[in-house]
């Protein structure tokens, strides 16, 4: 079955593409997601992907040449199938409205020549057959009965003079976990069915449709099908009501074509995590003299530097809401709670501890909790629960004298604050030379989810903290 | 604010409005000497007289028709219908007069007038005195429909509908008069045509109005404790439909559930269905669906009655099946 391939929408503003490169040439097998070509959009240089299986037969555009929306520039189909009468109809004016016609398109292609249309809705599936694509939605069973009347069903008689065709006799609904039918997905030939907010979803991330296992009714790929194929690898947890309940605990972000455009390229300049370096000098004399006060309240009041360096970055995360983030490759997850990790030394390598939300926490709670946890650490005695789930790492090598270091970010977090040791330097205050207590942090940076600017301004709000550490303790 | 019902909500409305502007008068079946059959009219006769507070025979064509006649020498009168379910013999009146007056005499008469009484099924009142008539008067151009839910609304809306120089059908619930909320003293308006959200989520709209309201509230706030949040569209009006409110919320949580106290086919919550498959077609990721009385007269045996009306329960069946819940 032939497959038209045509300039896509591959923004949801772009209007006309330019190919850039043709990845395939003639000749060329391809299977259903493989790069045919780059396409420049408005605002970026994307990848046409193949819709259907089979072989590229004809390209009909060149390289360089600039096409609006929906027109034809190539044909996949089985190798030695007739495609004349495709590449025939394929004058540059009337490929828009075939592309817009959707469904139609099938109805005005020779009949021996099924049309699959690479329009964006029919894009998810091997190439559906004529009669089912030109009936598009309406071929899937109704949906129209309400829970109630469903319910009401089995003891009212049939109404007369309903406006609809009575209904198929449904079976009856499993109980208890087994496979539900309506939850199996589509048998290869068949019409992949998603929702339209799916379907949108999906095709802003640039998520495949055809590589998602649909959830819904039917398999109908949902809103969570698509949120879990990438997060999560594919699989839809089950408690999803539970699920619900945790949205609110983060922020998804979608990547817009510059932060996609900026991923991509750093990542290929600089490796899979393209890192940047900040580096500041913090006055801790007044953090040396609060530790001091604190240490003569008593023992359960005691608390380190690096306890005082995790309260102001959990302080500092708060307000900075970009740098407490995940990059997930198809957007950045920007949580609403803030779980420190902290590098922890062992014997043979290194582990890192989660103070859970270390925002909310009391400084000598965060004290209490963090050499309780170091220790188990050393012993080898935490849980999993207990080292993963961090949403920014803090690495301190001051007290094997290190003056300063960088650390290498833990993905899939966006940041991580390398801490060296606290010295004394003479330092020019209001004109004179004295004698300060000084620390050098160094923060590193996903570039792909943060940005010099945003770093910088996190690292300013740290330095109010440190610099005035009674903010950490009222 | 006070507390106070439904029914008394109805009643300082009509006083307000009837001390307000003395072109105002209510006539109807047992609303003077009786106080209404529902005693929604209770003591205004002693207050305005005989003059403002008619009673009439047992005619709905007839006093509706003197109602058209009355707004179009400039009174703005206020029509009781005992019920609605009676009211389909006044229909002529309603829909061939007041709502093409202004349009027929080319703009020469405005029909500001109010036709109000209850409306939907009470309990085992049986199938001739249990139906719900919205959908059959939305339908009509000419027309304004409210259906309030709560005694606020009722006594904003029905001050509104009173100030309208348009014919006005005000649908209040007999198994709401009893009811208890919060209104505001004196001055309250309601705009007629806004749609008010009655409590607000995330995952789930509820668009409903009149009788209805109370229940998608209540499994609001049944569903909330299982993490579940509901967006609870109160249309108020269902003639103008705000459909902006409508758009919104649907746009917000990507599923809706449709819930009214009528039947099924054309119902009002069909033409919900069809703004929201305009509006909201790529914020979709369920069908919607609807929940309503049965496709069946309503039937008088209590149990019956039980299963033919729409309830909590199948709504909340309807909120899982468009969550994937179930």
């Amino acid at each position: 079955m032939a497959t038209k391939v045509v300039m896509e929408a591959l923004s949801p503003t772009m209007e006309e593409g330019r190919l850039v490169k043709w990845v395939k040439n003639e000749g060329d097998a391809v299977k259903t997601g493989d790069v045919i070509a780059e396409v420049e959009t408005d605002k970026a240089v994307m990848e046409l992907v193949a819709r259907a299986d089979g072989v590229l037969r004809k390209r009909l555009a060149n390289e360089g040449d600039a096409s609006p929306v929906g027109t034809l520039l190539a044909v996949i189909a089985g190798a030695d199938e007739n495609i004349d009468a495709l590449i025939g109809g394929s004058a540059p004016a009337a490929a828009p409205a075939q592309a817009q016609a959707g469904g139609d398109t099938a109805a005005k292609a020779p009949a021996n020549q099924a049309v699959a249309e690479t329009a964006e809705t029919a894009g998810q599936s091997p190439a559906p057959s004529a009669p089912e694509q030109s009936q598009g939605e309406a071929s899937t069973p109704p949906q129209t009965g309400s829970g109630g009347s469903e319910k009401g069903a089995g003891s009212a008689p049939p109404p007369a003079g309903r406006l609809t065709p009575p209904r198929p006799q449904r079976p009856p609904a499993p109980k208890g976990n087994g496979a539900r039918p309506g939850a199996a997905s589509a048998k290869p030939g068949e019409r992949q069915r998603s929702s339209p907010l799916a379907r949108r979803l999906a095709s802003e991330r640039g998520i495949e449709l055809g590589g998602v296992q649909g959830s819904g009714p039917g398999g109908r790929i949902v809103k969570r099908d698509i949120e879990n194929a990438k997060s999560k690898g594919g699989a839809a947890r089950s408690a999803a009501a539970e699920r619900l309940a945790s949205e609110g605990d983060f922020k998804d972000i979608p990547l817009t074509q510059i932060r996609k455009t900026i991923a991509r390229r750093l990542a290929e300049s600089n490796g899979p995590v393209p890192t940047f370096f900040l580096t500041a000098e913090l006055d801790v004399t007044r953090a040396a003299e609060m530790r001091t006060q604190l240490a003569e309240m008593g023992d359960e009041y005691k608390a380190s530097f690096n306890d005082i360096i995790i309260k102001a970055v959990a302080l500092a995360l708060s307000e900075h809401p970009e740098v407490n983030a995940h990059w997930l490759d198809d957007k950045i997850r920007q949580f609403n709670r803030i779980h420190v990790a902290m590098a922890v030394a062992v014997e043979d390598g290194l582990i890192t501890p989660v103070l859970f939300d270390a925002d909310r926490l009391q400084l000598w709670e965060i004290s209490a909790r963090a050499r309780e946890l170091a220790g188990r650490a050393r012993e080898r005695k935490l849980t999993p629960e207990e080292y993963t789930g961090g949403t920014f790492t803090v690495s301190n090598l001051g007290m094997f004298g290190i003056d300063q270091f960088t650390a290498i970010i833990n993905p899939p977090e966006a940041g991580i604050l390398a801490v060296g040791g606290v010295e004394e330097k003479p330092v020019v205050v209001d004109g004179r030379v004295e004698v300060r207590q000084r620390m050098r942090v160094t923060m590193s940076c996903d570039h792909r989810a943060i940005d010099g600017a945003t770093g910088a301004k996190f690292l300013q709000t740290l330095r109010r903290y440190i610099e005035n550490p009674l903010a950490l303790v009222i | 604010m006070p507390v106070v019902t439904y029914r008394d909500a109805l009643t300082q409305a009509l006083r307000e409005e009837l001390q307000r502007d003395d072109r105002v008068f209510l006539m109807g079946e047992e609303v003077a000497q009786y106080n209404g059959a529902y005693k929604v009219s209770k003591g205004l006769l002693d207050e305005f007289g005989p003059m403002r507070i008619v009673d009439t025979p047992i005619t709905e064509l007839g006093f509706a028709g003197v109602g058209v006649g009355a707004a179009m020498v400039g009174l703005r009168p206020i029509v009781e219908f005992m019920t609605w379910n009676f009211a389909l013999l006044a229909l002529d009146q309603v829909v061939n007069a007041a709502a093409k007056m202004m349009y027929m005499s080319g703009g020469q008469y405005n029909m500001p007038m109010v036709f109000r009484g209850p409306n939907g099924a009470a309990l085992q009142l049986s199938a001739q005195h249990s139906q719900a008539w919205e959908s059959w008067l939305a339908h009509i151009p000419g027309l304004k429909v409210c259906t309030p839910g709560t005694p606020a609304d009722a006594k904003g809306l029905l001050k509104a509908a009173i100030r309208d120089d348009n014919p006005v059908v005000f649908l209040e619930g007999e198994m709401l008069y009893n009811t208890k909320g919060e209104v505001p003293g004196g001055e309250h308006i309601v705009p007629i045509g806004v749609a008010e959200l009655k409590r607000e989520g995330d995952h789930c709209s509820i668009i409903t109005h009149g009788k209805m309201v109370l229940v998608g509230m209540k499994i609001a706030d049944d569903l909330a404790k299982e993490g579940i949040t509901l967006d609870v569209v109160d249309l108020r009006t269902v003639r103008p439909m705000d459909v902006e409110a409508i758009a919104r919320s649907v746009q917000k949580t990507n599923r809706a559930v449709v819930l009214e106290e009528g039947w099924e086919i054309c119902g009002v919550g069909a033409q919900v269905v069809d703004f929201i498959q305009r509006e909201c077609f790529d914020d979709l990721d369920a069908p919607v669906l609807r929940v309503h009385q049965e496709d069946v007269p309503m039937p008088y045996a209590k149990n019956l009655e039980r299963a033919a009306k729409p309830d909590a329960a199948k709504a909340i069946a309807a909120v899982r099946k468009v969550l994937y819940l179930d």
